[in-house]
């Protein structure tokens, strides 16, 4: 796979490459100055304007590049976790009928570089950037190649005005893309982008502990009751065997925020808190016991991974946010060299 | 694996059972929120639904710009429950069959497949893909004032793979799972 990633970026970034040279050939001739005026000052202003258009323009082909990998290929962590449920499931079930679909539609989105579900959802942009990062013009840009994207059918026209119901066409809008930076210590740009399907952000849910039904306590144990009824809630109606990404704490906004984070770590990772550890392994292991299974036709896998993490609160409150991901669990990301070309792969 | 070859009737549906798993064969039609709302409300359908499926689905439809001819890209299910309010009406008033859609619906619905001789079929969520590949070809499309999503698309499938989840004799998986899953909840939680 890494092989064909590869000479596909290598074939856009050639193409890419031809262009740009077309477009700061032409430039000289609209400038109105005289020709020999040109010719003196022209290499060194030139060799500038080449080099910021240049690595501007392999900005835009690197975003669009992940926006379709990101949405026809599922990163290698979740496929395995996928056949590994395909091969506990009983077979001649449904629970199997199901895996066995999706193993299929997984393959040909892949084979096909198309959409794996037609809704490819909230766009998710996370940003790790160094110090003296220009935000503002790399949110101009993201826009630009989520409209790109959007135009080569990567993306479904997914962003609807709340008000007017008017769809712009373009999935940009107030809130649309969806994008966050994080200043880090390391000289490089590191893109991440996750698309969540409508479907299971519905089922998504946050709970304020003590929770008096389910005589859930401001512990780890109530934590654990409120995810159980979660998960129990949403049955197959997220497109199971989802993922959970959670926030213990935190106010409502940042815990919801935090939960989405939280998708974004490796499944096979391990949580470097020991309690938390414990706690994921064992929230996967007891909602597979639940029965409820692919698509809610009941069998072994409820869940294919719960990662949570955890945020300071006041003393007034205890919220849990849980973020429900589907199979379809569409991640990537990408960290950019000094010219804005893919240098590597993250997932 | 069973096969429901079209044109399809209600004496066929009935002799499904929760559980099975289908291979639809032959014309379906699209139908989602705006569509059931406006059948709800009355107006006449553009095309016969009696003996019909309907599909909840708002597929990606791209148009050949030279030919004319449309061409399906994604066509999973979307989420039924939405049209809880209205479906058990729109099988008594206009005989159709079945409906292929994703996530399972309530007993009001489930009433309606008992009452009225339908199923509900549970298509994949999410499998896109595998889906449009069973999409022979789109014959007709009506009410495209509703925008694309919307529209009533006329579809010819083969093999098209769904489990019945709600049966015509007041069965339902999404109660039994429902049912079974919390009783397990419990012990989980004791």
């Amino acid at each position: 796979m890494a092989v064909k990633k590869k000479s596909a970026i290598k074939k856009t970034a050639k193409k890419a490459a031809k262009k740009t040279v077309k477009k700061v050939t032409k430039k000289p001739v609209k400038t109105t100055a005289p020709k020999k005026n040109i010719k003196k000052t022209a290499p060194k202003a030139k060799k500038a304007v080449a080099k910021a258009v240049n690595t501007q323009k392999s900005l835009e082909v690197s975003l669009i590049e992940l926006i379709k990998q990101t949405s026809a290929v599922l990163p290698d962590d979740v496929q395995k976790v996928i056949l590994e449920a395909l091969e506990r499931e009983e077979k001649n079930t449904t629970a199997e009928y199901a895996m066995n679909i999706i193993k299929a539609n997984i393959e040909l989105a892949k084979k096909k570089s198309q959409p794996l579900c037609q809704d490819t959802g909230t766009i998710l942009f996370y940003i790790d950037h160094p110090v003296n990062f220009d935000q503002n013009k790399f949110t101009a840009q993201i826009k630009k190649a989520v409209v790109k994207a959007t135009e080569l059918g990567y993306l479904r026209q997914n962003s609807v005005d709340s008000l007017t119901g008017e769809n712009s066409g373009m999935n940009v809008g107030p809130g649309h893309p969806s994008i966050h930076y994080h200043q880090h210590n390391k000289k490089t740009v590191e893109v991440k982008l996750m698309l969540k399907g409508g479907g299971c952000e519905n089922v998504g849910a946050q709970y304020s502990l003590p929770e008096t039904r389910m005589e859930a306590g401001r512990d780890l144990n109530g934590v654990r009751k409120v995810i159980l009824d979660a998960v129990h809630k949403a049955q197959g109606k997220g497109c199971g065997p989802g993922v959970l990404g959670i926030c213990i704490g935190g106010d409502r906004g940042a815990g919801y925020i935090e939960s989405k984070e939280q998708l974004l770590r490796k499944l096979d990772d391990k949580n470097s808190i020991p309690e938390l550890a414990l706690l994921e392994q064992e929230i996967v292991e007891t909602s597979n016991k639940l029965g409820i299974g692919p698509m809610g036709f009941g069998g072994k896998t409820t869940l294919l991974g719960c990662k949570i993490g955890v945020l300071n609160r006041l003393p007034a409150s205890f919220f849990v946010s849980i973020s429900y991901m589907c199979w379809a669990f569409r991640r990537q990301g990408v960290e950019l060299g000094s010219n804005n070309q893919i240098k590597k792969w993250l997932y | 694996m069973k096969k429901l070859d079209y044109p399809f009737s209600h004496e066929a549906v009935r002799e499904l059972k929760v559980g099975d798993m289908v291979l639809i064969s032959g014309k379906i039609f699209t139908g989602r929120d705006a569509v059931h709302k406006r059948l709800h409300d009355g107006v006449k359908p553009p095309v016969d639904l009696n003996n019909q499926i309907i599909y909840h689905c708002g597929p990606v439809i791209l148009q050949d710009k030279k030919t004319k001819e449309y061409k399906v890209t994604a066509a999973g299910p979307t989420t039924s429950i939405r049209e809880e309010p209205y479906q058990a009406d729109v099988m008594k008033d206009y005989g159709i069959v079945g409906v292929i859609g994703k996530g399972g619906m309530g007993p009001k619905t489930l009433q309606g497949c008992k009452d009225y001789g339908c199923v509900y079929f549970h298509a994949i969520g999410g499998a896109a893909q595998v889906l449009a590949e069973k999409i022979n070809s789109v014959d007709a499309v009506y009410w495209q004032d509703l925008g694309s999503p919307e529209a009533i698309w006329e579809l010819s499938v083969t093999d098209f793979p769904v489990v019945v989840t709600m049966d015509a004799h007041g069965n339902s998986l999404h109660a039994k799972v429902q049912a079974s899953s919390e009783a397990e909840l419990k012990k989980a939680l004791e």
